[in-house]
């Protein structure tokens, strides 16, 4: 059974819909960023044999204070402003993607307009609050 | 808006929805305790001090690490089915042959995990 698609802006072209293919997309981007890293901690990690564990804390948030612990050689190649930037998208990428699926779950029990509201308002809050804090870690470590 | 709840959470419980239903759930609860283990980190991390090392010994223990590394990696990998199936959504009609895939992926990498991870808890 085959139907005619409908024209885009009768299809819902609104808020919610647009965060659904963010969704989808940050979940692409934050693959493009994790490999990013890996192949950088695997090029910069291989004089001391990096083990993957290491490899991969530093994969998924690519911040100096991943690596102080381990065996590596010189941090400087580690906090490069090109690391840093990695991990601030990796930052802001994975909130938004994170928040906005609290406040779908939030939506699946909370059914009042009010309470959505009110669930919005405080996810808004802690998503400014925790990239401000997050930001701040990867530009001062 | 307004939406009426009326299905109890008993009879959700109940719900019969195999393997596309266990994906959903499982796919909430990781992404849940991710979310719970990476506010708590950041501001661990930010904050330091007795509750942060406190924090750390948690983290550092092979049962917690087990239940992330099954977060990250079961959301990870639902979640690029999931992307997979929506942005073309012709392949909706292998969701059942996709998930198996998914379990055929995820399964062995997953096992590696565990053994590696064991095998260190027990070794130290």
């Amino acid at each position: 059974m085959k139907n005619k698609p409908l024209p885009l802006l009768k299809r819902g072209l609104n808020f919610e819909m647009l965060m659904w293919i963010f969704t989808r997309l940050s979940a692409l981007g934050m693959y493009v960023l994790i490999l990013t890293a890996a192949v950088g901690a695997l090029v910069m990690g291989a004089r001391t044999q990096m083990n993957i564990a290491d490899v991969l804390r530093w994969s998924f948030m690519p911040n100096t204070t991943h690596v102080q612990s381990t065996n590596i050689v010189a941090i400087d190649p580690w906090a490069h402003a090109f690391w840093k930037t990695v991990a601030s998208l990796t930052l802001l990428v994975a909130t938004a993607h994170g928040i906005h699926g609290l406040v779908v779950i939030a939506d699946d029990y909370i059914i009042k307009p009010l309470g959505r509201n009110i669930i919005r308002i405080i996810s808004i809050l802690f998503m400014l609050a925790m990239i401000s804090i997050g930001l701040y870690i990867i530009w001062t470590s | 808006m307004g939406l009426k709840q009326n299905v109890s959470l008993l009879k959700g419980l109940r719900y019969d929805g195999k393997g596309p239903m266990l994906t959903f759930v499982l796919h909430r609860i990781a992404g849940l305790g991710m979310g719970i283990f990476v506010t708590m980190h950041i501001l661990t991390s930010f904050l330091g001090g007795q509750i942060g090392g406190f924090l750390n010994d948690i983290y550092m223990h092979w049962a917690f690490q087990l239940f992330m590394f099954f977060c990250v990696l079961f959301h990870a990998i639902n979640g690029l089915r999931i992307t997979i199936i929506d942005l073309f959504p012709g392949m909706l009609e292998y969701l059942r042959e996709a998930i198996w895939v998914e379990w055929a992926v995820f399964l062995p990498v997953y096992g590696i995990a565990v053994i590696v991870i064991l095998s260190t808890a027990v070794g130290s």
